[in-house]
């Protein structure tokens, strides 16, 4: 018999998987805000949360307002009653405002996640296309939750841990709550010195300047070199343009002893202007490959029509070419931006004094035992902010950049 | 006389073309000359050299200079004296002069054979010429002189001593070894980081990618809030590298990391798990014994964390791009959900996945940074690119260190012959 296709088992397994997993979550939650422990009783939730499956399977409602209302508190009704008018344990008494809240989530995220999983669930046994359809959803809503989760706590993390003080850290590591009756000098007290000790402006004005510079020079090195392997003929361009792909599959650690042997000679090792070389030199090839296909792509009667009315080459490229490529421009420059401000290795290896530190850099150096880690944190903070709002304001530029240019990582 | 005029014209048109082509592209290709083909080749060079990180510095001629005498009482005797030395152990210096300016006012007593004084109008250069001078050598040279004006120190060192001489450049020189290869090959651990980086670099990969594909099958259903989501799954690629490594480290921390806390509170773990210091676990499942990499996987699934994003953009991108009529088509004929996926979807998203497969595969052997920074390359898991931070930087060996970096580009070098023939071409 094909249980899997049948509808009450479909209703059972959807309350018993997503009871369990809202209810831990909701624990974890409450453990990581109040910074109290709770004993983890799952039991409770599972019963409610198979009735509540078994009750959708059974009913079809007519008007879904008044089923959601109904179905919620119900669900709150069960849970209080299973767990003997102590949902989340002797720990949080029923009569205090944050178990009445988190009751109240935990048992409406219970009904809803049932209520749109079993969907037209029936009591009977399902064609196979429908108990495939139900087991979709039920995969599709239990990844977008760990996808979410896996993706954002190491982020939430960082942001707590930069808020807190040596002392409360250690003594409970599952605190990640903010006490904002500390008033913003205690919270902010991390970045404060960060600011005022460790000088981090001139970590983030270096960056910054770094940065800025590469993506000059590799827009101006990689425009027309673009535009003349797309649009030019010449010999071994075929040639060329696939090698540039293969420019970018040599890594940075082949190239790491060389130029840190001959740049030490050369005594451009320990400075800025050494990065601003080093950097381009590696962005360069993936800009050309990602503006090439853009220029490919604008027709070449365009050019012609402006060979005809007397424009040079170079004319054409500043007139015509590049005003019409600005997307494709922009999204380099973001994408150029993004590795040059991330870039790790090469500062690392380069950069000894702490004036010209860029912030990669500056929080290696910050990764000892006397540093204390939430000053560490605070610093990844620093350095993660401005990309991240970079890439939420242009995400779309970001993202076709990604796309066009970046199987390198 | 008039056909050939539009050929010649066509010639000569063609002929500036090349010539700005070649003029447009010239830059770039001096700047990836310069700073990635020359080094692809000195690496070779350097690996089969006897090089350490302390013969970066070149050897030189340490000059010290000494003033002893009453120089404010003219007429008082005046004892100058130089001492030298060679910075290097192991290279002769050859050659070596150095000059000193002197103050026009004083007089010269006596003076070693070697040495010798010239007058210009404004000061005396006096100058030494020393010969070749020994790894290690020092030597001492003394000059006494009379001023008849009072002096004072800062007479003496307006300008810097002047050396001249000529040295062997460790880096330029053709004494060669191949001692670094040798040492590298027959090091004990190194098929242990081989099958470390193999390891490490196809679970990685494949974990990436399979992950990236889940992505972008939830992704590809239209929920509110879709666009917002997709933004926050692209965080661990597009944050720095560090900041995201640290904070994996303090998550997983054995101390006062919030996973090994909430592990014990939760009653899973009975004590905390050095996540990222563990080399390996033993445990037995019916009783088999098995020893799980602890630290290995751990670096293995940042590795999936941090790159998922990039396949999911692919394939997503890869899978808006079938047409929907055929979706509608399959679902007229009652093909089920997984049906649809694994006879519709796949097919389509194949060639994107094996082009992603290579190069992901390639970027995953190249990678130095995640695992240097989680890790430092202990616990098991020293992979070919840590291991050539850790011979020529940590161990101080940088010919050793070129010689894996050399094997690392002949792993490449495969690689990329197999990309280059499996890689469909539309799909670049």
């Amino acid at each position: 018999m094909a249980i899997w296709r049948s509808g009450v088992f479909g209703g059972l397994l959807a309350g018993a998987i997503w009871s369990t997993l809202w209810y831990t979550l909701v624990c974890v939650a409450l453990i990581v805000g109040s910074g109290s422990s709770i004993n983890l009783e799952i039991a409770p939730a599972l019963i409610t949360g198979m009735v509540i499956g078994l009750l959708n399977v059974i009913n079809k409602p007519n008007n879904v307002k008044i089923y959601f209302i109904v179905g919620i508190l119900f669900t709150l009704f069960l849970l209080i009653v299973c767990s003997f008018g102590q949902p989340f344990g002797s720990q949080f008494p029923i009569t205090h405002w944050h178990t009445i809240i988190s009751t109240f989530i935990v048992s409406a995220l219970i009904f809803s996640s049932i209520f749109l999983t079993v969907g037209s669930l029936s009591t009977g046994l399902q064609t196979r296309y429908f108990a495939e359809a139900f087991y979709t959803r039920l995969i599709w809503g239990l990844g977008l939750i760990f996808l979410i989760l896996i993706v954002t706590i190491p982020f939430y993390v960082m942001i707590m841990t930069s808020f807190k003080n040596q002392r409360s850290l250690l003594k409970n590591p599952l605190d990640l709550s903010i006490d904002f009756s500390a008033g913003p000098g205690k919270l902010l007290n991390s970045y404060i010195e960060l600011f005022v000790k460790y000088d981090f402006l001139t970590l983030l004005l270096n960056s910054a300047f770094v940065s800025i510079v590469t993506v000059v020079i590799t827009l101006l090195f990689s425009i027309p070199g673009a535009y003349a392997v797309a649009k030019l003929r010449f010999p071994a361009r075929e040639w060329l343009s696939s090698s540039v792909l293969l420019i970018y599959l040599i890594p940075a650690i082949i190239l790491v002893i060389p130029l840190y042997s001959v740049f030490s000679q050369l005594g451009l090792r320990n400075t800025l202007f050494g990065l601003c070389i080093v950097y381009p030199a590696t962005t360069i090839p993936v800009a050309l490959y990602m503006l090439r296909g853009y220029f490919a792509g604008l027709p070449s009667e365009l050019d012609d029509a402006g060979l005809m009315d007397g424009l040079t080459r170079w004319q054409i490229i500043v007139k015509i070419s590049i005003p019409l490529a600005i997307p494709a421009i922009a999204s380099v420059a973001l994408y150029v931006f993004m590795i040059a401000w991330n870039e790790f290795l090469f500062a690392f290896m380069f950069l000894d004094d702490i004036k010209i530190f860029t912030l990669s850099r500056g929080i290696v150096s910050l990764d000892s035992t006397e540093v204390p880690r939430q000053h560490l944190m605070a610093a990844s903070v620093v350095a993660t902010v401005p990309v991240l709002l970079i890439f939420l304001w242009f995400e779309k530029f970001l993202v076709s950049g990604l796309t066009s240019g970046s199987v390198k990582g | 006389m008039e056909a050939g005029k539009p050929k010649n014209l066509e010639g000569i048109l063609a002929r500036r073309e090349k010539k700005l082509a070649f003029l447009l592209l010239s830059p770039t290709f001096l700047l990836v000359v310069g700073i990635v083909l020359f080094p692809l080749f000195a690496n070779f060079w350097i690996s089969f050299k006897p090089i350490s990180l302390a013969d970066l510095r070149p050897p030189t001629i340490l000059v010290k200079e000494r003033i002893k005498g009453k120089l404010e009482q003219p007429g008082e005797n005046i004892r100058i004296e130089y001492r030298y030395r060679n910075s290097s152990m192991k290279y002769v210096l050859a050659d070596v002069v150095f000059d000193d300016e002197l103050p026009k006012s004083i007089e010269v007593l006596d003076i070693s054979q070697n040495c010798s004084v010239e007058e210009l109008s404004d000061a005396k250069i006096f100058r030494c010429v020393l010969g070749n001078i020994a790894p290690k050598g020092r030597g001492k040279i003394t000059l006494n002189v009379l001023s008849d004006v009072p002096l004072k120190k800062e007479n003496f060192s307006l300008t810097e001593l002047q050396t001249d001489f000529k040295t062997t450049n460790v880096l330029t020189s053709f004494d060669f070894t191949v001692a670094n290869y040798l040492k590298v090959f027959s090091a004990s651990e190194f098929t242990e980081v081989l099958k470390i980086t193999i390891y490490y670099t196809f679970f990685g990969t494949a974990g990436a990618l399979i992950l990236g594909l889940f992505a972008a099958q939830i992704m590809q259903k239209a929920f509110p809030g879709r666009s917002f989501v997709r933004g926050i799954l692209l965080f661990p690629y597009v944050a720095p590298v560090i900041a995201v490594a640290f904070s994996w480290v303090i998550l997983f921390d054995p101390f006062s990391g919030p996973v090994n806390a909430m592990l014990i509170e939760l009653g899973i773990s009975e004590k905390s798990i050095n996540f990222f210091g563990k080399r390996i676990t033993s445990f037995s499942i019916f009783g088999l014994e098995i020893n799980f990499p602890v630290a290995l996987s751990m670096v293995i699934l940042f590795e999936i964390w941090r790159y998922f994003p990039l396949s999911f953009l692919f394939i997503l991108a890869r899978m808006q791009s079938i047409p929907s009529d055929l979706y509608e088509a399959a679902e007229m004929d009652g093909a089920t959900p997984f049906q649809q996926f694994w006879f519709l979807s796949i097919p389509h998203i194949i060639g994107i996945l094996a082009v992603l497969f290579l190069l992901r595969f390639i970027w995953t052997f190249n990678k130095f940074d995640d695992i240097f920074l989680l890790t430092g390359g202990n616990a098991g898991t020293r992979t070919l690119t840590v291991n050539v931070y850790e011979q020529a930087f940590a161990i101080s060996n940088l010919g050793a260190g070129a010689a894996v970096a050399v094997i690392i580009f002949m792993f490449l070098l495969i690689f990329s012959i197999v990309f280059i023939k499996f890689t469909p071409r539309d799909e670049g």
